[in-house]
């Protein structure tokens, strides 16, 4: 069963638009959720399937460049490229998969970050396709059924439908039979070989899983900035979603949201009143680790379940 | 069905140049109660390993019911009916037993692939993790943490998951181990009551619990099989005197 908080927290963000004065916050909560999604995603691998990945932005960025490239250079409409964007970076998922899942630990964390790298690599030097350092620009939002994706709310709600649609499928993955399997695999991979599992296909399933959804994320990332750059290729970008798993809490469902929100506000709020933002970012991290190594949401938990002992205690 | 339930020929395994099995040749009748015995660093439980895929043999063949298994996967041969034990308990603290049981018995399932199928909405599954709990004695502790329960009900999970998949073969390493005499003899009564149709290998050094187990003993030194007969005849074995009780 989904708890109160996440749906509540949920509910929050998806009240953002109506609360905020202004469009600004509007924004911000947009890439909270698009970041949420790419975290969520993430946390399928790191949190439930125990795989440290350093190469995530893969998903995002080549699903960003083929929603771009199919509309702006290849004429094809939004909707078929949003959809071929997530299909094809899903298929290319599957086949990382296959290299990366030779290895555990170290070796898949290396094999991931390499993978990584010669995208971002491929998306600075493949010019004529990519644009290279420029990227590719010249994309409008589009206005699908009479909704006029330019406005910020409009385009705040449909990636909050999105989310909420990731949110649920997600929570449901890793409570089904599957997502036990999944966990138990992190766990105890050779005793759940010995129990008929086939691990390596469980991984497998769930690397894919995390391609999907970081594709997802991908298109929305394309229609929220309608320009993409190396940059979403980039090493930090995948060491950005890896840190909103792990500050958040890697293996709970509301760790990586939280994680989004911690890493966006810094990057978006507090970066307009402080200038060593950077440094601030790194502080908190490091105060997560040393006071709250589980991450904020099992840290949280922890303290209100020792509170609520105490307090039974004293009764 | 095939007389022999499992038949190793000639099977060997090195690690670094270092021999741990050495052509070993075995048959074992189906619904036979096997024990293998030997002092450590004999090559059981790396026998175990070879026969159920968690390790390649480098040369030699592992037949199932007169199939080939050396190079099946090992997930593959789970569910031809060979199920095991850990020497060291490898189970899920974090889990309740009746989960830890479920784990198991999806194991087995097609269910196991479905990413929507929500364990609580499959009562069934948990109806037979309960009824598994029940042979092993612990019903009433299965909705507890396995991190909360002793040692000795953490080894009777293990033979409950095992037996839970109903296993044709069922191997056991050292299921005796670091139990009290009180929890030896609860493990002793759920393994007489494993059906005669399930062939059991066990590998125990408590000889009192072994020996009235078993129907014929293997006896490993080594990484070779240095006798084997029934259990007057491996007592009587000068060799066995000699390397395993130190006589």
């Amino acid at each position: 069963m989904i708890r109160a908080l996440p749906v509540a927290l949920s509910s929050l963000l998806l009240l953002a638009p109506a609360l905020s004065p202004s469009d600004f916050y509007v924004n911000v909560a947009t890439q909270i959720l698009i970041a949420a999604i790419f975290a969520l995603s993430l946390n399928l691998l790191v949190g439930y399937g125990g795989l440290i990945s350093l190469g995530h932005a893969a998903y995002l960025g080549v699903s960003a460049y083929l929603t771009i490239w199919l509309v702006t250079r290849a004429g094809v409409g939004h909707l078929p490229a949003a959809a071929a964007a997530v299909v094809l970076t899903t298929a290319m998922s599957v086949l990382f998969g296959v290299l990366a899942l030779r290895a555990t630990g170290l070796g898949f964390l290396m094999i991931t970050l390499a993978l990584g790298q010669i995208l971002w690599g491929l998306a600075y030097r493949w010019v004529s396709v990519t644009g290279g350092d420029n990227g590719l620009s010249g994309f409008d939002r589009p206005r699908p059924f009479g909704i006029d994706l330019a406005s910020p709310r409009a385009f705040y709600l449909t990636t909050a439908a999105v989310f909420a649609c990731a949110f649920v499928l997600m929570a449901v993955l890793v409570r089904s039979t599957f997502g036990a399997g999944l966990q138990g695999v992190r766990d105890q991979p050779r005793r759940m070989q010995a129990l008929g599992w086939h691990v390596w296909m469980v991984r497998l399933v769930a690397f894919v899983a995390a391609g999907f959804w970081g594709a997802v994320a991908g298109v929305l990332y394309a229609y929220y900035n309608q320009f993409v750059s190396p940059h979403v290729l980039a090493l930090t970008s995948s060491a950005e979603a890896l840190l909103m798993v792990i500050a958040g809490g890697a293996g709970t469902l509301l760790g990586p949201v939280v994680g989004a929100v911690v890493v966006v506000m810094l990057k978006n709020v507090v970066s307009a009143y402080v200038t060593r933002w950077v440094l601030l970012l790194g502080l908190v991290f490091v105060a997560i680790v040393a006071f709250m190594p589980e991450g904020l949401v099992p840290g949280f938990d922890r303290l209100r379940r020792r509170r609520r002992r105490r307090t039974a205690g004293d009764a | 069905m095939s007389a022999e339930a499992l038949r190793l020929e000639a099977v060997s395994k090195s690690f670094g140049g270092l021999p741990a099995v050495r052509g070993v040749s075995l048959s074992i009748a189906d619904g036979e109660r096997r024990l293998l015995l030997g002092p450590n660093g004999a090559g059981k439980t790396t026998l175990f390993n070879l026969v159920t895929g968690d390790l390649p043999p480098d040369t030699g063949s592992i037949r199932l019911f007169g199939r080939e298994i050396s190079r099946m996967a090992a997930h593959r041969r789970v569910h031809l009916g060979l199920a095991r034990t850990y020497q060291v308990i490898t189970l899920f603290p974090r889990k309740t037993l009746a989960q830890n049981l479920e784990l198991a018995l999806l194991g087995l399932s097609p269910l196991r692939w479905n990413p929507v199928a929500l364990p609580s909405r499959r009562p069934e599954l948990r109806e037979r993790a309960l009824a598994v709990l029940e042979r092993v004695g612990l019903r009433a502790a299965a909705d507890r943490r396995l991190a909360d329960t002793s040692y000795g009900e953490q080894r009777r999970v293990e033979i409950a998951m095992a037996l839970s998949q109903e296993p044709r073969v069922l191997l056991l390493d050292e299921p005796f181990a670091g139990l009290s005499q009180e929890e030896r003899r609860e493990i002793q009564r759920q393994l007489a009551a494993i059906p005669r149709q399930v062939t059991v290998v066990m590998i125990e050094h408590d000889l009192d619990v072994a020996l009235s187990f078993a129907e014929r003993i293997t006896v490993l030194h080594q990484g070779q099989i240095i006798v084997e007969g029934s259990r007057a005849e491996v007592v009587a074995d000068a060799r066995v005197q000699e390397v395993y009780l130190g006589a």
